[in-house]
């Protein structure tokens, strides 16, 4: 009755992530846009979904379609939540749009126990090649947009996202990418042959790290430990 | 003579006065034996709540919406009004088919406490005196207005609140019950509102109580007793408030600078301009309807309001450990309650991960927005609670 995109097919990066979850687990999805893989992790995980949206619109439209979604900024708001407060912090090709996709990370790491990033591959063989032949930033079916109108700020290629796995130190429990037909490409291939071949990727994610930084333990004992009258 | 309705007789200022002791709607009086333990530390009892009920209660007693009324508001959210015969103040909002829909849910619409439509008040009569309370009521809060109505739940058999739900004054009261009665609430929808009064507006609060004071016919609180009314220092606390209910933008849309049925300025004092007189229609028929010592009463509790101070000055300790699941509405132009005092309530609501949706509705009619029809705050409304109505296996309506 709620679903929003029943005529759409699902997202490749959407179906994956729903088969990386477990069931009935509790999943925030940053950058939620129109709630269709909140929508389909409750349809078939049953996960107690929250969603994080900046247009206000697709906000009001979740909600009115019986989704749990604020609207806010991945930049901004994801400091207001507690350490583990989900089993999975998702950014759905959303990190390329953020203004500081490290920090990002660093707190989906933080807030959730798994974190699941996708990204376009700015390493794709049809982005380099348009790079290349045309002297021109790249524009594609996958990153349709002109330089001077794209909200990707910070895109990246799946060798410099691994890379930043490393910086933040974060364990990679999974990665698959799928070529431009949306066919997951076998994970027996070298890194650099899914960094040339893979349009989107998908990580699955959690911190090495046990210990919180001070600034985060500081705000989580201020905001869930302060004292009560 | 007795066996006559002593409403037939009388004006509507003496029927104001016989509703703040005789409501047309139901009541609840709580005996001496539960007294209500006030946040001042005075005791009250016994007490009324007054209250109009609508729909059905179903037999697992689990579909049951409370609404809570804004400052001027009562319990006829979706029937007239007994003293203007005036529509329900929220008919929009709640009836057969609408968002808070009345086939489906069980709809409970307390008059606060310090309210004038039949709950205990500074109008009603103290019943150690015979006389109305006047300054005699002890002040109250928001905290007291919850707990004045739990008796109300416990004497209907209701265990769990559907939904608690409400605008401004409505919001805050909706938050105080999250905070205070966590296992009580199922989902919790605060309407441009928030945590704690700001400063500004505990201004203009202070401008309206004094324009009452002000006025010789307050006579220190008493004017019932002496039979008088402080009409005019009430009607101008009315129209400063109401003001700040609006927005410039929804005001210049209304009014302009347009002249009242003169084509020039007359040069004095009268209301020449339309915006004066609208203000002043909304000031005298407020009179008639409301009580001036209710006024302060209830402007007062909202100053007092403070979840965050009430909770070591961390607002997310409020919330610690609640499974309610909540809607946080504001609306763009309303500057009483900024969308950012409502953005405060979510980043506590998050701090605790809390089930949370956060709208914000785009309007240019201020903080009056909520009483307004605006699709987006309906299809919001009904959304959110179809969602959650199918979590806590309510049936859908049957039709027809």
């Amino acid at each position: 009755m709620l679903a929003p995109n029943l005529q759409r097919p699902h997202r490749v990066d959407h179906l994956v992530i729903a088969e990386m979850v477990e069931r009935g687990s509790r999943a925030l999805d940053v950058g939620c846009g129109d709630g269709a893989l909140l929508q389909l992790l409750s349809d078939t995980k049953d996960v107690d979904g929250r969603g994080i949206e900046v247009s206000r619109e697709r906000v009001n439209a979740c909600v009115a379609r019986g989704l749990s979604v604020i609207q806010g900024d991945a930049d901004r708001d994801l400091v207001d939540y507690p350490d583990d407060a989900f089993d999975y912090a998702i950014l759905s090709l959303t990190i390329q749009a953020t203004l500081q996709p490290k920090a990002v990370l660093e707190q989906l790491l933080r807030i959730g126990r798994h974190a699941i990033v996708s990204f376009p591959n700015f390493g794709h063989w049809q982005v380099r090649g348009r790079l290349l032949l045309t002297g021109r930033m790249p524009v594609t079916d996958n990153l349709p947009e002109a330089w001077f109108e794209s909200p990707n700020v910070h895109l990246c290629t799946i060798k410099d996202f691994a890379d930043l796995c490393q910086v933040v130190d974060a364990r990679v429990e999974r990665a698959v990418a799928f070529n431009a037909w949306g066919s997951q490409l076998g994970t027996w291939l070298p890194l650099t042959v899914h960094n040339l071949m893979g349009e989107k990727a998908v990580f699955m994610l959690t911190r090495k790290w046990a210990s919180l930084s001070p600034r985060n333990a500081d705000l989580s004992a201020n905001t869930i430990n302060g004292a009560s009258p | 003579m007795n066996t006559a309705n002593p409403r037939d007789f009388l004006a509507t200022t003496d029927a104001r006065v016989l509703e703040a002791s005789h409501p047309s709607s139901d009541y609840l009086d709580v005996p001496a034996s539960r007294p209500l333990k006030l946040d001042s530390g005075r005791q009250l009892a016994p007490y009324r709540i007054a209250y109009k009920t609508y729909g059905t209660l179903n037999a697992d007693k689990s579909n049951t919406i409370l609404i809570e009324h804004a400052l001027t508001m009562d319990q006829y959210v979706a029937s007239p009004h007994p003293v203007t015969g005036k529509p329900g103040w929220w008919e929009a909002m709640v009836g057969p088919g609408k968002p808070i829909d009345t086939d489906r849910f069980f709809v409970i619409c307390p008059n606060v406490l310090g309210g004038c439509m039949g709950s205990t008040g500074p109008a009603s009569s103290n019943p150690e005196t015979g006389k109305p309370w006047g300054l005699d009521f002890p002040v109250i809060t928001i905290g007291d207005m919850v707990e004045a109505q739990v008796p109300l739940l416990d004497h209907l058999g209701i265990d769990q609140l559907f939904c608690v739900i409400g605008g401004s004054m409505g919001g805050m009261q909706v938050l105080a019950w999250a905070a205070r009665h966590k296992k009580r609430v199922f989902t919790a929808v605060p309407i441009a509102t928030a945590a704690w009064h700001s400063s500004q507006n505990i201004a203009f609060h202070e401008v309206g109580r004094q324009a009452v004071m002000a006025d010789p016919n307050w006579c220190g609180g008493r004017y019932l007793e002496l039979g008088k009314e402080p009409r005019n220092g009430l009607a101008v606390a009315r129209m400063a408030a109401h003001i700040t209910y609006l927005s410039e933008e929804a005001l210049h849309r209304k009014f302009g600078r347009s002249l009242q049925e003169i084509s020039t300025k007359s040069f004095s004092f009268n209301a020449d301009f339309q915006v004066e007189s609208y203000l002043r229609h909304q000031g005298s028929t407020f009179v008639d309807r409301f009580d001036a010592n209710s006024y302060l009463y209830i402007t007062r509790a909202i100053d007092y309001f403070d979840l965050r101070a009430e909770h070591g000055d961390v607002l997310a300790n409020a919330f610690k450990g609640t499974r309610t699941r909540f809607c946080v509405v504001s609306f763009t132009s309303d500057w009483l309650y900024p969308t950012r005092e409502s953005r405060e309530i979510v980043q506590a609501l998050n701090a605790v991960a809390a089930n949370v949706s956060f709208v914000e509705i785009e309007s240019d009619k201020g903080h009056d927005a909520f009483l307004l029809e605006e699709p987006e705050l309906f299809a919001t409304i009904r959304g959110f609670l179809n969602a959650a109505a199918q979590k806590r296996g309510l049936k859908p309506a049957r039709r027809g």
